[in-house]
């Protein structure tokens, strides 16, 4: 595997941005985009566009074959047992939001508790929260460690008999923690819990397998797996997709529609009302595609490699403070500087085209309970190498220096 | 675009050691603003006396050194203005941050809008304008008794 080949595979970095050399260390927000999967929603639109799913004419149903066949594409690479447990969403947000809203609907009522934890994104506690204003549900985080990291006896400590469903990250995106989450499945399986996973950061980086990891729900982002934006990811045994409720209504996901009643469409189906993001899933097929290429094996080395690397490199450049010590780390090194503010550090960094995030990376639970208004994050993909880490810290010095520190 | 235009001499110097940090006592103003992109807040505090004149102003808070200098600037220039002047100040700096190449009110001396311009460095950096902003934006709900908090998003 040559990281050089596969950079070239991304057309981002064929031009200058700014009159520098990209260095993009934003991938925990954002991928970038492989050429495959950019010719592929210039060549759908131009060459194969139809609305899927309804007509019969030529285009349609070649537009709902392709359509279909990412499904199935997604299904073998996470390894879920059916076609059918794999729903498109706009994203993993509107995933967690869907399986919220479903099951809130049909399993919470007042008094009921749902297990997070402090680590977890915004997408993966707004909704929950949302429940707790409609329901008077509660929710119930639990703690992370001093080494940024959320263990199975912390989960444990938080179960009650109340305990309806826990949702928690694959791997954070602040401390890079990796959470141990079959471990977690089997002992909310245990007590009868069923478990949804965050899997924003673990999709793009670690190896999947629904049926070993027996999660009930995992949720997933394509614009994080080299795919489009507007496209994401809902696994969900099918026992569970049959049993909830529909989630938008509109065409495509009914059965039969009466002025009496209504009767919904089979799955998976029933999940998918409206126009779907046609385009962008039958182009998440060619990310599916490229990552297999590659191989999530020597994905996961490369980025092991680039996060011991930088590890090394920034723990001995004084006064960067890094956040979180997990043992099982993912591409993520969130820091701070002392004495200089994340946004100050972020603008500076991007003068040399080194392109990180400032902020509370939309967790703010997590950096109130480290007491940080916010961190600077640097984030790993495929087509980063040693030297995009070696000029990040020359950017950091750079930084120092303009503070005078 | 140049860093140096955004981080002045000036702004490193009000950034790391913000004038008129902290509370007082007997304030009888107040207002509170966040920035939730970067979780960013500031709360300001005032007395006006019965001439409307500010006779203190302090705030408190956390942010990048351009929004604790932006802040701390602020305080120190509206000190000892009255209400009517302050309000103009604050409609000339906003216009100049949004659009305006230089200030136009009579209130300030050449000094101190010399000072104030060491801010419009924001200006090329449209994701840093609200940290310049944040503080005067909170500085008019004050005067106005406004309960609400301020944000930059909505």
């Amino acid at each position: 595997m040559n990281i050089d080949d596969i950079k070239r595979e991304f057309p981002i970095f064929d031009d200058k941005i700014q009159n520098n050399d990209l260095v993009y260390l934003d991938s925990a927000n954002s991928s970038q985009k492989p050429r495959v999967v950019v010719d592929r929603i210039y060549d759908f639109y131009t060459k194969e566009f139809s609305n899927v799913g309804r007509s019969v004419h030529y285009l349609a149903v070649a537009a709902t074959n392709l359509y279909e066949q990412t499904r199935v594409s997604v299904q073998k690479y996470i390894n879920a047992k059916d076609k059918d447990e794999i729903v498109f969403t706009k994203g993993a947000t509107e995933a967690i939001n869907l399986v919220a809203n479903t099951f809130g609907q049909k399993y919470l009522s007042e008094g009921d508790e749902v297990l997070l934890t402090e680590l977890e994104h915004h997408s993966n506690y707004v909704p929950w929260h949302f429940l707790r204003k409609a329901k008077n549900i509660k929710i119930e985080f639990a703690e992370i460690n001093d080494n940024g990291e959320v263990t199975l006896e912390a989960i444990e400590k938080k179960i009650t008999n109340k305990t309806k469903i826990i949702s928690v990250s694959h791997l954070s995106n602040v401390t890079g923690a990796i959470l141990p989450i079959k471990e977690i499945v089997q002992l909310a399986h245990s007590k009868n819990i069923p478990v949804l996973i965050d899997g924003c950061q673990g999709a793009p980086h670690l190896k999947l397998d629904m049926q070993d990891i027996d999660c009930d729900f995992y949720a997933i982002s394509g614009h994080k797996m080299y795919g489009p934006t507007g496209i994401g990811i809902l696994y969900a045994k099918k026992k569970w997709l049959e049993d909830l409720p529909p989630y938008q209504g509109g065409g495509g996901m009914i059965n039969e529609v009466k002025k009496e009643g209504i009767t919904y469409g089979e799955l998976p189906n029933k999940y998918e009302a409206g126009t779907m993001a046609t385009a962008q899933v039958i182009a998440f097929n060619e990310s599916i595609k490229f990552m297999e290429k590659i191989g999530i094996q020597n994905i996961e080395k490369h980025e092991k490699e680039l996060l011991d690397y930088g590890l090394e490199k920034l723990r001995k450049n004084n006064s960067v403070n890094i956040i979180g010590n997990p043992k099982e780390k993912g591409g993520v090194i969130s820091f701070t500087i002392e004495g200089i503010h994340p946004h100050d550090i972020a603008t500076i960094l991007d003068e040399d085209g080194v392109a990180i995030r400032a902020g509370h990376h939309c967790c703010q639970i997590l950096h109130d309970k480290l007491n940080l208004p916010a961190t600077a994050r640097a984030s790993f993909g495929i087509y980063n190498t040693k030297d995009d880490i070696d000029k990040l810290n020359e950017a950091i010095n750079k930084c120092k220096k303009i503070f005078n520190l | 675009m140049d860093l140096k235009d955004l981080y002045q001499e000036i702004i490193l110097d009000h950034g790391k050691n913000p004038r008129n940090l902290g509370k007082f006592d007997n304030y009888n103003k107040d207002a509170k603003g966040n920035n939730p992109l970067c979780g960013d807040n500031v709360h300001v505090y005032l007395r006006l006396n019965e001439n409307k004149k500010v006779e203190d102003i302090a705030f408190e808070g956390h942010g990048c050194a351009i929004s604790m200098a932006s802040a701390s600037i602020m305080t120190d220039m509206v000190r000892g203005k009255e209400e009517k002047e302050v309000k103009e100040i604050v409609t000339d700096f906003l216009g100049m941050i949004k659009e305006k190449d230089s200030l136009e009110t009579n209130i300030l001396k050449d000094d101190e809008k010399t000072k104030l311009m060491s801010l419009s460095g924001v200006k090329q950096y449209p994701m840093r304008v609200k940290c310049a902003t944040l503080s005067w934006h909170t500085l008019t709900s004050a005067l106005d008794n406004s309960d609400q908090i301020v944000k930059t998003e909505e």
